[in-house]
């Protein structure tokens, strides 16, 4: 790692609905800038609640998230959200919106001239692999998934946010679309120097992408560290994943 | 003659008819939709609020109109000086069509939003939307379909209330229909259900165009014939609300009349007396349901209208029933002075009382000449009453006490349906009006009312003290009315117009000048359609 400079801090971050159930306890996090982080973990075990906390769409019951040394309760919500890419499952899409229009949303929020904006978009549809000629007027159900999740991205990256969120964004694609958008998006990551939080609950795309993993199970954090880290854990929870993760590799290699 | 030559042959009249109608259906449908959507928004960001205001509206729904409209008339309410509610007219009727139309659009804009895909909503909030950008940048134009949708129905709804409106004087189709009800003319009432019908299915189908275009979500489409909609609508909105509240000229004369036949021939006579008579301008303000014409007459919307003695005693007065003619415009004179500020003038020369009816075979074929012959015979009778008579202090409870009646059935229907069902041998016995034209024109006779249980409903013009002290002419017209005509001129004119189809104008404009009158008519060309 040779930027340590921090974006994100979690300190001693805890989160606990009103009925008093915790999703997230003593969570103590850096992101780096520049870095890819990937949330690991199953179903309910607090990585989007994680996410959340980062563009204030949850505030902490404990402890204080840090975005850029400030924390975020002191940020203006819409500010701060703003200054974050958010990219979720593809639904996260207006279905009113024309493809230009959705990757258009956080510019004209901002007040961009529209010829400004109408340039970014087109700009983002080729960097995302999408003929702006065939794909800017059309509707999102008109598209496939996977393009779809390629406009998702784009809008994320509209306004240059120097932070972006994903929350499983490639969660609803086969496998073969899925393994292609990684690799598209691993390149586009070297171009753009970003930090990503990325929010996942499959091992393999988490090797792919993630610079660091931060692996999660019922609201606690139980390992942080490069994908050979996790490995090389004894913890039983980062063997299930590991197991997982080199069964898929053993049948790879077999066939 | 069918309903499609009346119309074709009174095209002018009809035309004018359907504008009014569609003014009153833009006009309150806008002004739900301005308080229903903004309503149905706020529900979403307060859920408390959803039971109490849903629930309001529910309860405005199932409010029948004539009560609604009864209970409005008397409220007078003023905002900035004017006047928002109370009164006969357009008005009072619109914020009764507004308050009927605000459930399913409420309700559709709540629901509509509520609707939303949350995880749409969250995709905006972390975007970096605020509330009001999500708003309306996300929620209402995805909403939008289901909005319309309730608009459509509220139209729908607004279209065939706005029929009742012509009660109290607000025009639209349903003078057509209540002008066939009461003449029992079957083309009449088709000449206003079939055109209201027909728009109400038009906006039907306009509205369900733009729904669907909405829903499927062709935005740039979409949005533009919505403008051309808000557009028209805030046109038309304008139009209709300069005419509303511009101020009436103040040398006029509002005359009223009740909802039936004698009551517009008697509220034409006044009018055509003063246009003959002095320099005022009359506004026609007939056909008023109920006692609406009373509590206009209070409110102040019209100067004058032709009460009956003993209804004014037993029905507004709720005084103690006399027999004695005298005595009983004495009290009611009085009474009416010092309660309401108002003026009976000189009576018109007739009694209007209750006439129990019967088929003349009937009463041939069983020798019937008094009610207590026919209260013999009661058992096996069917009898048929108008809401009116069944309600009142001097109708049908103590009447049948009295004669010791006790009916096989007793149906209630609206009174200008009790002669045909008498006629058409629905009902055996009816209890109508003794001037009433239908009464020769059915064959039917007139049991003598042999215990005298109807107090007497001698006709009198009746003006608001205000409006007689302004104009000091009225007065002298009203005494020449005085003592003007008998039963059997009023039975008459109530034929000519029943029976013979004429026109109340040009009926009472023939009286007048056989009575020595140099009459005028027709000379304000405010004046509306003769009824």
């Amino acid at each position: 790692m040779n930027n340590e400079q921090t974006t994100i801090e979690f300190r001693g971050v805890g989160f606990a609905l009103p009925n008093g159930r915790t999703l997230l306890a003593d969570l103590n996090l850096a992101v780096n800038s520049g870095e890819t982080l990937v949330l690991l973990g199953r179903s309910g075990s607090g990585k989007t609640t994680t996410m959340k906390l980062i563009n204030r769409l949850l505030d902490p019951t404990s402890g204080e998230v840090r975005v850029e040394g400030k924390p975020t309760v002191e940020w203006d919500p819409i500010r701060l959200r703003r200054r974050v890419g958010y990219v979720i499952q593809e639904i996260g899409l207006f279905p009113h919106l024309t493809i230009e229009q959705n990757i258009g949303v956080v510019p004209r929020l901002e007040g961009w001239e529209p010829e400004r904006i109408r340039t970014r978009a087109r700009e983002l549809l080729v960097m995302v692999g999408l003929d702006p000629d065939r794909f800017a007027g059309r509707l999102p159900r008109e598209l496939s998934g996977g393009q779809r999740q390629r406009v998702g991205v784009a809008r994320a990256l509209a306004a240059d946010p120097p932070i972006i969120l994903l929350d499983e964004p490639f969660g609803a694609l086969d496998p073969i679309t899925r393994r292609e958008i990684q690799r598209e998006f691993r390149s586009l990551q070297a171009k753009l120097h970003k930090t990503l939080v990325f929010v996942t609950h499959d091992i393999g795309e988490a090797f792919v992408l993630a610079s660091r993993i931060a692996l999660l199970k019922d609201g606690q954090m139980i390992l942080l560290g490069p994908p050979a880290e996790l490995l090389a854990s004894s913890h039983p929870e980062a063997r299930a994943f590991a197991d997982c993760f080199l069964d898929a590799q053993s049948i790879g290699r077999a066939t | 003659m069918s309903f499609v030559d009346f119309l074709l042959s009174n095209g002018h009249e009809a035309l004018e008819l359907v504008l009014e109608h569609l003014f009153l259906v833009v006009v309150s449908t806008g002004i739900a939709i301005l308080i229903g959507v903004p309503l149905g928004i706020l529900l979403t960001r307060k859920p408390g609020l959803s039971k109490p205001v849903l629930g309001f509206a529910n309860i405005m729904q199932t409010v029948p109109s004539l009560a609604l409209f009864g209970f409005l008339i008397p409220l007078n309410l003023y905002l900035f000086h004017v006047k928002i509610v109370g009164g006969i007219g357009a008005r009072t009727a619109i914020v009764a069509l507004v308050l009927y139309s605000l459930l399913p659009i409420i309700r559709n804009t709540f629901t509509g939003i509520s609707g939303v895909d949350p995880a749409i909503r969250e995709a905006g909030r972390g975007m970096g939307m605020t509330d009001r950008q999500l708003l309306f940048q996300v929620e209402l134009p995805l909403a939008l379909g289901v909005i319309i949708a309730g608009v459509r129905v509220a139209t729908v709804i607004c279209v065939g209330t706005a029929t009742i409106a012509a009660a109290i004087d607000a025009g639209g189709l349903g003078r057509y229909i209540f002008r066939g009800l009461r003449a029992n003319d079957n083309v009449l009432i088709l000449a206003g259900a079939v055109p209201a019908a027909l728009i109400a299915l038009a906006a039907d189908l306009l509205l369900g165009t733009v729904e669907r275009v909405m829903r499927l979500g062709e935005a740039v489409k979409g949005k533009r014939i919505l403008w051309g909609a808000v557009f028209a609508l805030v046109l038309v909105g304008m139009i209709g609300v300069t005419n509303l509240f511009s101020g009436k000229g103040a040398e006029r004369v509002a005359v009223g009349s009740k909802d039936f036949t004698e009551q517009v021939i008697l509220g034409e006579l006044l009018a055509q007396a003063i246009e003959t008579k002095t320099a005022l301008k009359v506004e026609r303000r007939f056909d008023l349901g109920g006692s609406l014409a009373h509590e206009a007459l209070i409110a102040g919307e019209i100067d004058i209208y032709v009460e009956y003695t003993g209804t004014a005693l037993l029905a507004i007065l709720k005084g103690r029933p006399s027999s004695d003619p005298q005595d009983v415009f004495k009290r009611v004179k009085a009474d009416y002075a010092s309660r309401f500020k108002l003026e009976w003038a000189e009576p018109l020369g007739f009694n209007n009382t209750f006439a129990i009816l019967v088929r003349g075979e009937d009463a041939q074929r069983l020798g019937l000449k008094t009610v207590s012959d026919a209260a013999k015979i009661s058992a096996q009778w069917r009898a048929g009453f108008g809401q009116d008579f069944m309600s009142r202090a001097d109708g049908y409870p103590g009447f049948a006490k009295t004669y010791g009646l006790r009916f096989q059935e007793t149906r209630e229907m609206d009174l200008s349906l009790t002669y045909r069902a008498l006629a058409e041998k629905q009902v055996d016995l009816i209890a109508g009006n003794s001037t009433d034209g239908l009464i020769s024109r059915y064959r039917l006779f007139q049991l003598e009312d042999d215990r005298h249980y109807f107090p007497p409903y001698d006709a009198v013009p009746v003006a608001r003290q205000t409006a007689l002290d302004k104009h000091p002419a009225l007065r002298g017209v009203l005494k020449q009315l005085g003592g003007i005509l008998t039963v059997e001129e009023m039975r008459k004119l109530n034929y000519a117009v029943d029976g013979a189809k004429r026109q109340a104008k040009d009926v009472v404009g023939d009286f007048l000048k056989q009575k020595g009158w140099a009459v005028n008519p027709g000379s304000d060309p405010q004046n509306r359609p003769a009824q």
